[in-house]
């Protein structure tokens, strides 16, 4: 993964917080009908109602302030429900979105800096979207599936920062990637938390100004580059353990909404496609098999989950990808010996023939799947 | 065109080589568009053709007789692809050749494919790819072949049905084709007069492949090297020589009847009323060209730089005396006087693909000729100019593919290749 996706995190957060998402702010006079009302100050943030129906909500924003502000809704813990930034000075904007039931907080930021100047509001009332109990299933088959991945992750973590903190290379070579793979299949929820991900999957070149390269690929570097671990890496294998148990502790609170499951098996597929089969995710250690299996995996669990309801709504979809997903699994088997041990044949051994076909593959079953979003929520 | 043919009476035989004459294609132009001139002959010139400098944004007519995007006026621009079929399964390609086929029907016309790039489900990714949102047609067409793997046995039943005429290209002397940029079961030509046009319709025909079809290599074409408007400005190619004076003219029906649809009588029924297409990837030796004194450059063509005028002659369109080039000229060996008669429509587009790693452009000529049989048409005369072309010095083929491109889409019931499946 890559430190900074922002688009993706924002999206997945949306998705998941909303029904339906359609976060997008336009210009408009700001008066209206059932808008809620909200005048920007440089020092203030009023907001004329603080209980709002769920469903479909329209913010209408006047800056009255001296700076340029942005306005965000936001849930408890500071993710994103939608947002508009850049309201310059006398001037309106519009925001809606499909909101559930809920505590929310409104921020205004002049300046566009800071934590903004708060409102809590509640969202009540039942417009949200009922779901369908099939929908309710998948969602909790997937919560569950999410959660017991990071369990059974963490002590494959602690095999391998155990390792690397002993200063044993070997032992860690041998741990790291299946230190990876429930990481790897549930990627997009643990990236919805926009602060995990940067501090245990960057890679080098993903790394912002300023900001100190740690996690897996740090340590992978060092193992297989450079042979050997300093003080440094063997510090950071406790970091990477324990960043690991917050996502352990906070993944099950994800949300997540039959949308944001077809959506992040579409991203899954998309690490694979643009991480993956180049060969660039896991550049010294060359697992990036281990990874592509894990994605893949990921992606048809959330498949398999929402298959009765996608099925029903376009069965020539499922049949599409039923066969994409075997081909696909067919393929990448060709690539280990048993097919019950994640030992997958080291990349740079998989030629450029070899890598087109696997990439033709991925194209062959992610442009079916991004159809999915759309066949679970007709 | 006008020209096709041979006339001026040079005596066929002449093929001696002297040296120049080059161009053909690398001149491929060039040359070949001597061969054009040749064998046929008579042409019409039509005079009057020039209407394709007309209307740049115009919409060709997809349905027809024969497919358009051959005897079409050349367009400005090509994105030129083949495709490997991965399903295994016949109906399956049956199905994406009709799903191909209705969205070139839209995007000739300039038209969006499926429901359009927005305004639909938002949760779903738009139909189309959107970048030609606001684009006139162009005069976009889709070119749609079959190459021979495609009738290879155990694939798809077509063993029996592949064309005598469609046959593997031997190897020529000085070949280096790179199989990644060479073969292909199916190709599609999309040419138009705005780049970003041919490129959105070959991005979405991939598209809807996907599952089915690969991409195997493509590629960009930025300048037309010939044209099949007598009346217009021939085209310049890389060496900056003019090419395809001579080429088989669009309007020319006895011409392109007699060398370029392939008919009835030719043995393949399905077939009738379509062509076969060379395509040819020639990368030019462009620094070690331009080092050459200008004397060589014209004798190795046996054109004049400028004017474009055979040897011996004043204007271009003069009718070429080939005993005045040196044997080895390029215009001389892909005459069709020195090659019995054949005659091809060359539609090549120069490229440069950026540098090479050492600093060299890598440019060249993408080579596009169709033929009523590519056993009398380009074999012959690639042969000879692999021999003794004087421009071999200069240029290296480096990709192949030969393609059978059957007949126009009739009407919005019919599909590409449906004759074939039947």
């Amino acid at each position: 993964m890559r430190a900074l996706r922002p688009s993706v995190v924002t999206a997945v957060a949306a998705v998941a917080a909303l029904t339906a998402v359609t976060g997008c702010a336009e210009k408009s006079d700001g008066k209206g009908d059932g808008a809620v009302q909200v005048v920007a100050k440089d020092d203030s943030c009023e907001v004329s109602s603080k209980k709002i129906p769920a469903g479909h909500v329209e913010l209408a924003v006047q800056n009255k302030g001296s700076k340029v502000t942005e306005v965000y809704v936001l849930f408890p813990d500071d993710r994103i429900v939608t947002e508009r930034e850049n309201i310059g000075p006398g001037t309106k904007a519009k925001i809606t979105a499909e909101i559930k039931a809920g505590t929310y907080e409104i921020a205004c930021k002049p300046g566009m800096k800071g934590k903004g100047i708060r409102q809590t509001v509640e969202v009540t009332g039942g417009t949200a979207a009922a779901r369908s109990p099939e929908m309710d299933k998948a969602v909790a088959g997937y919560r569950t599936y999410v959660q017991a991945q990071a369990d059974e992750t963490l002590p494959k973590v602690k095999v391998f920062t155990d390792a690397v903190a002993a200063g044993d290379v070997e032992a860690a070579k041998k741990a790291y990637a299946a230190s990876r793979i429930g990481w790897e299949r549930t990627e997009p929820v643990a990236e919805s938390f926009g602060d995990i991900d940067p501090k245990v999957d960057v890679r080098e070149d993903g790394l912002e100004d300023g900001q100190e390269w740690t996690g897996w690929h740090r340590l992978e570097k060092a193992l297989w580059q450079d042979g050997k671990l300093g003080a440094e890496e063997k510090a950071l294998a406790p970091t990477l353990y324990k960043d690991l148990q917050d996502w352990q502790k906070r993944v099950g609170r994800a949300d997540i909404s039959p949308t944001s499951m077809a959506n992040g098996a579409k991203e899954l597929l998309d690490e694979v496609a643009t991480g993956k089969v180049t060969g660039e995710e896991e550049r010294y250690s060359h697992t990036d098999l281990v990874d592509f299996k894990a994605n893949v995996e990921g992606a048809e669990r959330s498949y398999e989950l929402l298959k009765p309801i996608a099925a029903k709504n376009d069965a020539a979809l499922t049949a599409s990808l039923d066969k994409q997903f075997a081909a696909l699994d067919a393929l990448l088997d060709r690539y280990r010996a048993d097919r019950t041990s994640y030992d997958f044949t080291s990349y740079d051994k998989v030629g450029k023939a070899d890598r087109k076909e696997l990439s033709d593959a991925v194209n062959a079953l992610a442009e079916p799947l991004s159809k999915l979003a759309a066949a679970v929520t007709k | 065109m006008s020209e096709t043919g041979t006339e001026g009476g040079e005596p066929a035989g002449a093929t001696a080589p002297s040296r120049r004459a080059l161009l053909g294609w690398g001149g491929a132009g060039l040359a070949l568009g001597a061969v054009a001139a040749g064998g046929a002959v008579a042409a019409v010139r039509s005079g009057g053709d020039t209407e394709p400098a007309s209307d740049s944004g115009a919409a060709v007519p997809f349905h027809g007789a024969h497919q358009a995007g051959i005897a079409t006026a050349v367009q400005d621009r090509l994105h030129f692809a083949a495709f490997d079929v991965t399903t295994k399964d016949r109906a399956e390609l049956m199905a994406l050749l009709r799903e191909w086929t209705r969205a070139a029907e839209r995007m000739t016309a300039g038209r969006a494919v499926g429901e359009g790039a927005y305004g639909g489900a938002a949760e779903a990714p738009p139909d189309d790819t959107g970048e030609a949102l606001g684009l006139r047609p162009s005069r976009l067409t889709l070119t749609i072949g079959f190459g021979p793997s495609l009738f290879a046995e155990d694939r798809f039943g077509l063993e029996d049905r592949r064309p005598e005429a469609l046959v593997d290209l031997p190897k020529f002397p000085g070949d280096n084709l790179d199989a990644a940029r060479s073969g292909g079961d199916l190709c599609v030509q999309a040419c138009a007069d705005d780049p970003q046009v041919a490129v959105h319709a070959i991005r979405n025909l991939a598209r809807i492949g996907m599952g089915r079809t690969a991409v195997r290599w493509s590629q960009l074409g930025f300048g037309k090297t010939s044209s099949t408007t007598p009346g217009t400005q021939t085209p310049r190619n890389m060496m900056g020589f003019k090419d395809g004076t001579r080429n088989i003219a669009g309007t020319d029906e006895a011409a392109l009847t007699k060398h370029v649809w392939a008919g009835a009588a030719d043995g393949t029924d399905w077939m009738a009323g379509g062509s076969y297409l060379v395509a040819r990837r020639i990368r030019m030796h462009i620094e070690t060209w331009d080092r050459a004194p200008l004397q060589e450059q014209e004798d190795i063509f046996g054109r004049d730089k400028g004017e474009g005028a055979p040897v011996g002659k004043a204007k271009e369109r003069d009718e070429p005396f080939l005993k005045a080039m040196l044997p080895t000229a390029h215009v001389r060996l892909a005459h069709p006087d020195s090659n019995d008669g054949a005659t091809i429509l060359r539609r090549g587009y120069s490229f440069t693909d950026g540098t090479d790693g050492l600093g060299r452009l890598d440019a060249g000529l993408f080579f596009l000729a169709y033929q009523r049989d590519v056993r009398r048409g380009f074999i012959p005369v690639q042969r000879r100019l692999a021999a003794s072309d004087a421009l071999n010095e200069y240029i290296q083929h480096v990709g192949s593919a030969v393609f059978a491109v059957p007949p126009g889409v009739r009407d919005a019931d019919d599909w590409w290749g449906r004759a074939l499946f039947a």
